[in-house]
């Protein structure tokens, strides 16, 4: 049996792995993903909390995350296409056309 | 009305009102929709009596999870005035604008259906969902100008920002949950009690925090709120800085105060320093600003700034200042978002400063308006800026944090020079060329009578709304 801090400390591992990806990455799109990573590295240590305490809440809201998180995906990607639509182009250094 | 759902009521209202909103889209008149923002206003009222009504009673529905308090209740009441209001501003807007779609309104019910729920929930996983039907909703609703290259741009920057705070917000939740073992707020108040300084429920504090830091855009989470302002449709841009701003501050008590009460030395030397930052940064970037969206943007900033300082000196006095601030700014500064609106210069909505120009000959009325909301930002007395102000900022010295008084009626003063600006361009410079001139709408007329009723009320007589704040803190202090 996998010790519990195991699943932790790969959740916490994602989560970094999924900031890093929004602050470094210039893509919309590759952003999303990494925010995407963070939400499921949330999951992961739900799940993992959960199985600790013996209880069925934290899957539930593993559940809401999961449901949330596409709902963001539509919502996102309508946004992305949005865009591209409109500048041909993907990348965030091109908005700018409001700054400071 | 089921028994079970009485504590609901507001909510229900707001919801029964977006699904009839969506059939009713589907009917004709397939041209104008000015229907549909009428039955939503009727809806917005409707939860206003329901919410008014329902004063000073408590109650729990669904497992607990959604609470009926009077904390929650007067939030209801700062968002239905704020949301109304939106409503009212939008009814021509849209019109003149090319962009009036039934989906405006019912995307704006479901905003303010995760703002009240937000204000009612007793639980993380409330807390969370709320936050996410009001953000998607409004990451929509800031790029429904779709064709405009602003508008896109705006809802981009919201929504990959916002995406970024929530990603902080589910593993703050996840923190907790794994520290407390639930995620009902009380019981983790319960544990939090117990435990000593357990460092995972205060990293998930910390991250929570990132969260509602984005949502109240406090300094240095605020980046997003210009551009988003800017780019937003104004009438949008209000429902940001006044409804989405009051939900998030909701929560943010709500945590802090009741469920984190134990670990107060912790984050109240946080905010002390958050709450300074977003002052000083709000309002000396401001003072920079010709487009009047962005300076209202930065300004709204610098306002939450004064916010955190009620919510850093605590207690009823600290705590329901900031209640009774956040009607008073919703007031002005929804008005002030509302004289923009309904101003334009050649077909193109006046943002700049040079659109102000001899606005007060030419249109008095409309420029005093104007003055006035800028005057209660400042906190001028009559106005109500000033009661505002003089509470939180009391509660500020009456709790020993002299100096973040201090620092906060300098900032004030700060403020004044770039709200004061305006006012001189509309009574002292002439304007060149086209003129300004405002939209011929009853509605938004109607809307900028109520905001200046609230404004003058609020500063004449504060006294009895002040208490209500203060009994709407109450259940949480306890």
């Amino acid at each position: 049996m996998v010790p519990e801090t195991y699943y932790t400390m790969l959740s916490a591992i994602l989560f970094s792995i999924g900031v890093v990806g929004v602050l470094v990455r210039r893509n919309p799109l590759v952003i999303f993903m990494s925010i995407e990573l963070m939400l499921n590295a949330a999951n992961l240590a739900l799940v993992a909390f959960g199985a600790r305490f013996g209880a069925a809440d934290a899957q539930v809201l593993v559940f809401f995350v999961m449901t949330v998180a596409a709902a963001e995906v539509a919502v996102g990607l309508a946004i992305i296409v949005a865009i591209f639509r409109l500048r041909r182009r993907l990348s965030v250094d091109d908005l700018s056309l409001m700054r400071w | 009305m089921d028994a079970a759902l009485l504590p609901l009521a507001p909510l229900v209202v707001v919801a029964g009102t977006t699904v009839v909103l969506i059939l009713l889209d589907l009917l004709p008149p397939r041209t104008s929709k000015v229907h549909l923002g009428v039955v939503a206003l009727v809806g917005i009222v409707a939860t206003l009596v329901s919410a008014l009504f329902l004063w000073g009673r408590a109650g729990r529905a669904f497992s607990g999870v959604v609470v009926l308090d009077n904390f929650a209740l007067f939030f209801d009441v700062v968002i239905c005035y704020a949301v109304a209001l939106v409503l009212l501003l939008s009814l021509d807007y849209l019109r003149r604008n090319g962009m009036e779609r039934g989906e405006y309104y019912i995307l704006v019910l479901f905003a303010t259906l995760g703002m009240l729920l937000m204000a009612h929930a007793a639980d993380l996983i409330v807390i969370f969902l709320a936050l996410e039907l009001m953000s998607l909703s409004l990451y929509v609703l800031a790029g429904f100008f779709q064709a405009r290259l602003t508008a896109a741009e705006s809802a981009m920057k919201y929504f990959l920002l916002g995406a970024f705070a929530t990603g902080f917000f589910v593993y703050g939740i996840a923190l907790i949950y794994g520290a407390a073992g639930t995620t009902a707020l009380d019981r983790v108040g319960a544990a939090l009690g117990s435990a000593t300084r357990d460092p995972l429920l205060l990293i998930g504090l910390g991250l929570l925090l990132v969260g509602f830091g984005f949502k109240i855009s406090s300094v240095p989470f605020h980046m997003w709120a210009p551009d988003v302002y800017e780019g937003a449709p104004t009438s949008v841009a209000a429902l940001i800085a006044t409804g989405s701003k009051a939900a998030g501050f909701a929560g943010l008590l709500r945590v802090l105060l009741s469920t984190f009460r134990g670990a107060q030395p912790d984050w109240t030397a946080l905010l002390w320093v958050l709450a300074v930052l977003t002052m000083t940064v709000g309002n000396v970037v401001a003072i920079a600003q010709s487009n009047l969206k962005r300076m209202l943007a930065y300004s709204s900033i610098a306002h939450v700034g004064y916010m955190l300082v009620g919510v850093v000196a605590g207690g009823p006095l600290g705590a329901g200042g900031v209640l009774f601030y956040l009607l008073v700014y919703s007031f002005a500064t929804a008005g002030a978002f509302g004289v923009i609106l309904l101003l334009e210069r050649g077909r193109q909505e006046a943002v700049n400063q040079d659109d102000y120009g001899g606005l007060a000959a030419r249109h008095p009325v409309l420029a005093l308006t104007l003055a006035l909301f800028l005057l209660s930002l400042i906190g001028m007395p009559p106005t109500a800026g000033f009661a505002g102000k003089f509470y939180l900022f009391g509660a500020a010295v009456r709790s020993g944090y002299i100096w973040l008084a201090v620092i906060a009626v300098l900032n004030s003063a700060v403020a004044a020079y770039y709200y004061l600006r305006v006012i001189v361009y509309m009574y002292m410079r002439d304007q060149e060329g086209v003129p300004t001139e405002p939209a011929p709408s009853f509605a938004g007329r109607l809307a900028l009578g109520i905001a200046l009723w609230g404004v003058f009320q609020l500063g004449l007589m504060p006294a009895p709304v002040l208490d209500l704040a203060q009994a709407a803190v109450a259940p949480l202090l306890r």
